[in-house]
């Protein structure tokens, strides 16, 4: 059931971003980065590559610690706080029960040396579970609505292909209920059918769970697809944003109305 | 329902030389609830350009574009979003689906996004594919594969699944026999029925007749400077 449809606009957005700034030195990772994600919402970011997309994903994060501006998120149970300044505890403990982070490549989200079910179920037990039979039944039933074949559970995800690996980081990181995904390239490296599964998977649980997600692509299709708004980056700044169709349809800007015109139908 | 006041627009072709094209201004409609309007006018005078930026997949330069309470031209991305999902519904002239994904679900993805119990969804997007005539063994397919005429009807039982209180209709007969015309025909008297604000773009001339109770000629907002 969807979430968002039930309960009435919330007044505060789940998060709000304001003057995000990042530098690698004298380099800018991304800078001047502002907006609201609102509960249920899919935002993309496209823009080329070196354009701030990971850093800008990492900062909100936390993987990576900004140099200035806010990140307010509207926790479960705190409510809205800066989660630049929280200590280091408390954004482990967020990052475990109501964030998720999808990697391009599932090596990076994944425990190569623990099994399937363990994949899954160590996520469980990170958020206080130690019922090893419900663990193990929960875990089997996220393998299934990931299209994993339950009789695979106690396989390593070295086993599996780049598709089924990219499937089992997506429920190793739902499987906890998260409000908030965060996703870099998460159909980078596959092919065309498997990224097709992949969409369709994501945009039902987005529905089902009333998830919030940040999707960094390069693919115009996928956000056009999965993205309820874009936000469009080059040279570390924001350069548009809006509802995905306004900007793909009826680009403002220059580079923009360039990143469409070069793709040959999206 | 959709109020139209001193709308205009542009486009700023920027790596095209920032050639600027004025297509519309002071464009004024208004549609009352029940009621359908035809928007006409020659290829290029802006049929569909007025009817995305109602929808808000075309950003306006200046005026306004009411849909019940909400200013189309002025509104944040999520208000739009929630406009789209409670109040104005759209059948394009080209369905636009993820991959894989059934038909049936395709259709009643509008009905899950209301928060509707699926089973209800599902059934009630079988009860729109059947009276449009989709053979059933097609429901379970994506419709990517389908000719255009079937993916035509996948689009329009997913755009009259919820009873919309506007709607915007681009060329929903194009590409349909005589017998799904006919079923589209009656599905938009009866959304009128209901008190349903249409607009629509109808090349067929006999179907603009038994279904518009007025029609704009968009040449009127031609931009005069431009002329
Ligand atoms: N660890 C780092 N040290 C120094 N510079 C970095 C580092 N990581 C990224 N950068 C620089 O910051 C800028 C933004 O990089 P980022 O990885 O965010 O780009 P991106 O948009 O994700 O690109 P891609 O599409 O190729 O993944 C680039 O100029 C990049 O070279
Ligand atoms: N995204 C766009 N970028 C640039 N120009 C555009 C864009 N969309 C429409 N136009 C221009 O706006 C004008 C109106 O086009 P529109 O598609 O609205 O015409 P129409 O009345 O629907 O024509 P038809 O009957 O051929 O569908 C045309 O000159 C068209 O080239
Ligand atoms: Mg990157
Ligand atoms: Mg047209």
């Amino acid at each position: 059931m969807n979430a968002l449809a039930q309960t009435p606009t919330p007044e505060v957005p789940l998060l709000a971003v304001r003057d995000l700034h990042k530098s690698y030195g004298a380099r800018i990772g991304c800078t001047d980065v502002s907006f609201d994600l609102w509960p249920g919402e899919v935002m993309g970011i496209v823009g080329e590559s070196g354009s701030g997309k990971s850093t800008l994903l990492s900062c909100l994060a936390g993987h990576l610690t900004a140099d200035a501006g806010q990140v307010i998120y509207d926790g479960r149970t705190t409510g809205p706080r800066d989660v630049l300044t929280l200590s280091e505890p408390e954004r482990r403990m967020l990052n475990r029960t109501e964030w998720a982070y999808v990697h391009q490549n599932p090596r990076d989200g994944l425990r190569m040396g623990v099994s399937a079910g363990g994949n899954v179920g160590e996520r469980l037990m990170a958020v206080g579970a130690r019922h090893y039979g419900a663990i193990r039944s929960t875990a089997s039933d996220w393998l299934g609505r990931v299209e994993i074949d339950a009789n695979r559970i106690d396989d390593r995800p070295s086993a599996f292909s780049g598709g089924m690996q990219q499937r089992l980081q997506i429920a190793r990181n739902l499987v906890t209920g998260p409000r908030l995904i965060f996703m870099d390239e998460p159909t980078g490296g596959l092919d065309v059918s498997v990224q097709a599964r992949l969409l369709d998977l994501l945009r039902g649980l987005v529905r089902e769970m009333g998830l919030s997600a940040i999707i960094v692509t390069h693919d115009l299709a996928v956000v056009r697809l999965l993205a309820d708004r874009l936000m469009v980056m080059k040279s570390g700044r924001v350069i548009e944003q809006g509802l995905t169709d306004q900007v793909l349809d009826d680009p403002q800007h220059a580079y923009t109305q360039l990143l469409v015109s070069s793709v040959l139908q999206v | 329902m959709i109020t139209i006041e001193n709308l205009s627009k542009r486009f700023v072709l920027h790596n095209q030389g920032s050639a600027v094209i004025p297509v519309m201004e002071g464009a004024a409609l208004h549609v009352a609830p029940g009621q359908c309007v035809g928007l006409i006018g020659s290829s290029g005078a802006g049929k569909s350009t007025l009817m995305r930026m109602i929808w808000g997949n075309y950003l306006a330069a200046s005026g306004s574009i009411r849909v019940g309470h909400v200013d189309v031209a002025k509104a944040a991305p999520r208000e739009i979003i929630a406009l789209r999902r409670d109040t104005l519904g759209y059948v394009s002239q080209f369905l636009r689906v993820v991959p894989r994904v059934p038909s049936v679900e395709v259709v009643a993805e509008p009905l899950l996004q209301l928060g509707v119990d699926r089973d209800a969804a599902l059934d009630r997007a079988r009860t729109m594919l059947h009276r449009l005539n989709l053979p059933e063994r097609l429901w379970s397919l994506s419709p990517t594969t389908f000719s255009g005429g079937e993916q035509q009807r996948v689009n329009i039982a997913r755009g009259f699944i919820h009873a919309y209180p506007a709607l915007l209709l681009d060329e929903p007969t194009a590409s349909l026999d005589a017998t799904n015309r006919e079923v589209v025909l009656s599905l938009i008297e009866e959304a009128k029925a209901r008190g349903a604000a249409i607009v629509g773009i109808f090349h067929d001339e006999a179907a603009r007749e038994r279904v518009c109770d007025r029609l704009i000629d968009v040449a009127a907002f031609a931009p005069k400077a431009a002329a």
